[in-house]
């Protein structure tokens, strides 16, 4: 073949990212394994390796079992099954295929909405002899959710049930009883059988009834959609490049539309307009640049510009810049999801602290029911409204993927723990404005010669925490200053009535007293907290509230032995007999404070040397 | 105007590397001299232009590379002024580690694994570039683009963290690290439409040439320097061969072609029944030799 044909061919090739799903035995990787045979990109001696694997795991007695082409890991050679993501790749005459195989199992929901989130069509396997199941409707309703157009629902183990076109049709049937309200560009069914082959490149005297295109015609068929020529031109701010002196370029990838030089755009955060001067692509210096492309500008003049913003077209953008968005938020850690937890939220090149304000319901991703429901689980799908602590440029999901989806990092562990797309904004942020009072708090607390802090005591049940308060507070009372003790016993009988003692209600607990505290504190209190509050994230958040230098915590390190010997309320007796649940050192967890401002020692001091610890440590800080 | 499939990738690697120079504080490009590592400095080179690339390069050196790999490693840092470190496994050295008595499990771990992580500890590096692709081998198919390092530099394939479109989780503790692949979407015949398309300088020994080659295991092995000790039964003889891939000399197959431009070897890629990684003698050490490797913190 002469070089120059073969790269004209190779650069018409479009490429095309598709997704497999279905049921777990249903054959998925079976069909990629026959994809690729097929399309001639096996080589031979990964085809005798196989060979060699197929004679020890296989499950098509002495025939090759291409379905191990694909399990890659050893772990699921042995079990069968496939655990991850995978991603393939294969080409055709027309087409480079990137294929991301994803295992069928509800455990595994979260890979494959890993899978799904970043392909353009999604190929459902329907195992012919058992029907649509509950996994076929929530991959579906996954593929729906995540904005996949283009679906093909292949039938599939057509040889089993002697290629019956009424059992084909009755399948076709019920899958659009359940999926009519999906609104899918292009949904087509297609009978096949991956272990011979059949309707997958070639079409089959087999199936004489089935008179339209074969599999792999179906998706070259497929057409992406190119940007508009009126589509929004939109560049999130990756990288300021300004390694070298004599230059200053705004580099990142164009996620919406297109741009020339001479173009004037809209700096999002600052609303300022600018002209561009020049576009550096990937090929080169360029007249103009389009969506998907990895580009850096220069502009007419010197404007604050940095990661995190977004340049756009001046007229009829559609972007938001708010704290508050409505979304649905796909759940993928073991965990759980706890409302009013603060979470770490990523977009495409910002991230910032944040939570879930508010679960509005829960879906059950086999019927579609919503559930009323305060927390998610591992793979599972909730509507939600989010507040984040910083003004975030975010578009909905529906007009730009790129700027409607976001991940959750957990604070702690560093976890990816869930994944969203942005439904709508909301605007409750804008328009409650923090009054601004004419009193504030360094006019309140300086009458009385003292900076207002939080003391946050933290410690198991017992520890000593409330004794140490109590003695503090009356010293701090004697010397004039004016204090507030918040007690976690006091506050569950009032403020608190109304929670218990799960996760999800301690969490609660926490951030009422942490807004009370904030409260205190912009009064001009010496505020101290008196609470087990067992989680570092929650701690966190209490500190994030108020100005840094304002959080004292204080962690009373008592061992558990000896919170347990002192017993003074008799719950941990009640606690190891099972009559109280989820306490705090038996059935529930304990977060020791990895840095806290002060630790006492119940062991060695006693609680008086212990309070004059503190008052010396707010003395040498100038609170008092 | 439409975006062929080179360009989409030529983009996301270029997204790729950008996030990383953005995120981490000190990351560090992972050169290994071959036609991978050839067009990720490349795309590096692309993403911060007109600029210097904002990090530095590392090689490691198990010492038994191919001499021409060497010399145009150096002319290479050179003509583009690259910040080039070079990092050898003293230890290795001592111990008289090799290919050849050490047999190539103990040597890759010593002089590459080994020596990768002790450079990574060494200079605190908190991200590292690796040219690996994922159609190379199975278990590289199911790495993530943006792959945690534990404090032991440890791969978990079990627990690795979900990446969604291309949102990538850069947030790790002090002491671990992540190896980020920007060609993960490339395959081989990508990578050399590319090279033919940009011009990209390869090392000579990709391109075929007649050279000194011994027959051992089924392989030809080329003899680069009298390190290779010559058996009784074996002869040295002048074939027209070329590498497929690079690595330890005594441990990489030289293949019978007469491919010797870019054009021919891509020609010689359509035409061909074999894999790549086939010239690669460590990975056949075992069934799912590739996958233990990178658990224990190889590339």
């Amino acid at each position: 073949m002469d070089i120059e044909t073969f790269f004209q061919n190779q650069n018409s090739k479009k490429q095309l990212r598709i997704l497999t799903c279905g049921s777990v035995d249903d054959g998925k990787s079976t069909l990629i394994g026959r994809l690729l045979f097929d399309s001639k990109n096996i080589y031979s001696d990964q085809l005798s390796q196989i060979k060699i694997e197929s004679e020890k795991y296989g499950t098509q007695g002495k025939q090759i079992d291409l379905a191990l082409l694909i399990d890659g890991l050893q772990a699921e050679r042995e079990q069968g099954i496939t655990i991850d993501v995978a991603y393939r790749y294969f080409e055709t005459e027309k087409c480079k295929f990137i294929i991301a195989d994803t295992p069928g199992h509800e455990e595994y929901t979260r890979n494959m909405v890993t899978g799904a989130s970043s392909s353009d069509v999604g190929i459902i396997l329907v195992d012919a002899t058992k029907g649509i199941l509950d996994q076929t409707k929530r991959h579906t309703f996954i593929l729906s959710l995540l904005g996949i157009e283009n679906i093909i629902v292949a039938v599939n183990k057509m040889d089993l049930i002697n290629y019956d076109e009424k059992k084909f049709k009755d399948i076709i049937a019920s899958f659009k009883n359940f999926a009519g309200e999906f609104n899918f560009n292009l949904q087509k069914f297609i009978p096949i059988s991956a272990l011979v082959g059949d309707n997958v490149f070639q079409k089959n005297t087999n199936i004489s009834w089935y008179n339209e295109k074969s599999l792999i015609d179906e998706l070259e068929g497929i057409s992406l959609n190119e940007p508009l020529e009126e589509e929004i031109f939109s560049l999130p701010v990756q990288f300021v490049n300004r390694l070298s002196s004599d230059f200053r370029g705004y580099s990142g990838t164009i996620t919406s539309g297109k741009i020339k030089i001479n173009n004037e755009v809209h700096v999002f955060s600052s609303k300022e307009k600018i002209k561009i001067i020049k576009i550096l692509t990937p090929k080169g210096e360029s007249e103009f640049a389009v969506k998907g492309q990895a580009v850096t500008l220069t502009f007419d003049k010197e404007v604050d510009i940095s990661r995190g913003d977004l340049l756009c077209s001046v007229k009829n953008h559609n972007y938001f810049l708010s704290d508050q968005f409505a979304s649905h938020i796909i759940w993928m850690n073991k965990e759980q999801m706890i409302p009013e937890r603060n979470y770490i939220f990523k977009f495409i090149n910002f991230q910032t602290i944040g939570k879930i304000t508010d679960l509005v319901h829960k879906i059950n991703i086999n019927s579609f029911e919503k559930i009323a429901s305060k927390f998610l689980n591992l793979n599972e799908i909730g509507y939600a409204k989010v507040a984040l602590n910083k003004n975030t440029i975010f578009n909905t999901y529906k007009n730009n993927k790129k700027l409607g989806s976001f991940v959750i990092i957990d604070q702690f562990n560093n976890q990816t723990v869930g994944a969203g797309v942005i439904e709508h904004e909301l605007r409750r942020a804008s328009n409650i404005s923090w009054h601004q009072m004419s009193i504030n708090k360094n006019l309140r607390s300086s009458i009385n010669g003292q900076k207002p802090c939080v003391l946050w005591f933290t410690g198991l049940s017992g520890s000593g925490k409330s004794t140490i308060a109590n003695i503090i507070e009356q010293k701090l009372h004697k010397i004039g200053k004016h204090t507030y003790l918040l007690d976690g016993d006091n506050v569950r009988h009032g403020l608190n009535k109304d929670l218990g003692f799960t996760d999800v209600d301690r969490v609660e607990n926490i951030r009422r007293i942490s807004e009370v505290s904030r409260l205190m504190v912009d009064a001009g209190l010496i505020t101290i907290v008196s609470f087990i509050s067992p989680f570092k994230s929650e701690r966190k958040m209490a500190r994030e509230l108020v100005e840094s230098e304002e959080f004292i915590e204080i962690y009373v390190d008592t061992p558990i032995e000896e919170c347990e010997k002192r017993d003074p309320k008799g719950l941990y007796k009640k606690a190891r007999s099972g009559k109280l649940k989820n306490f705090t050192g038996i059935d529930s967890n304990y977060e020791i404070p990895s840095s806290p401002e002060i630790i006492l020692e119940t062991k060695i001091k006693s609680a008086e040397e212990l309070a004059d610890e503190v008052i010396l440590y707010l003395k040498q800080y100038n609170k008092i | 105007m439409k975006l062929s499939h080179i360009d989409k990738l030529e983009s996301e690697s270029i997204h790729i590397i950008r996030e990383v120079a953005s995120e981490f504080v000190n990351p560090v490009m992972l050169y290994s001299i071959g036609k991978d590592s050839s067009v990720m400095l490349h795309l590096a080179q692309k993403a911060f232009y007109p600029s210097k690339i904002p990090f530095k390069l590392m090689h490691i050196d198990t010492t038994w590379k191919f001499k021409e790999m060497i010399n145009f490693r150096d002319d290479i840092a050179k003509k583009y002024n690259l910040d080039l470190l070079v990092h050898i496994n003293q230890e290795g050295v001592l111990n008289n580690i090799n290919p050849i008595s050490s047999g190539s499990k103990v040597h890759t771990d010593v002089m590459k694994t080994q020596s990768l992580i002790q450079a990574l500890d060494k200079y605190k590096f908190d991200a590292a570039f690796g040219g690996a692709r994922r159609d190379e081998e199975k278990s590289r198919a199911k790495e993530r683009i943006f792959s945690f390092r534990d404090k032991k530099n440890r791969w978990d394939p079990k627990n690795q963290k979900p990446e969604l479109w291309n949102l990538f989780n850069t947030k790790i503790d002090q002491g671990e690290s992540v190896r980020v692949f920007p060609l993960s979407n490339w395959t081989e015949i990508d990578i050399w439409q590319y090279i033919y398309q940009e011009n990209i300088p390869l090392v000579p020994l990709y391109f075929s040439k007649i050279r000194p080659i011994i027959r051992r295991n089924d392989m030809m092995i080329m003899v680069d320097d009298d390190r290779l000790k010559i058996k009784e039964n074996e002869k040295i003889e002048q074939k027209k061969v070329r590498f497929r891939t690079l690595g330890c000399y005594p441990l990489t197959a030289a293949v019978e072609s007469d491919a010797s431009t870019v054009e021919e070897i891509i020609i010689e890629l359509l035409e061909s029944k074999y894999s790549e990684r086939q010239g690669r003698l460590i990975d056949n050490d075992q069934i799912g030799s590739m996958e233990k490797k990178k658990q224990e913190g190889y590339f």
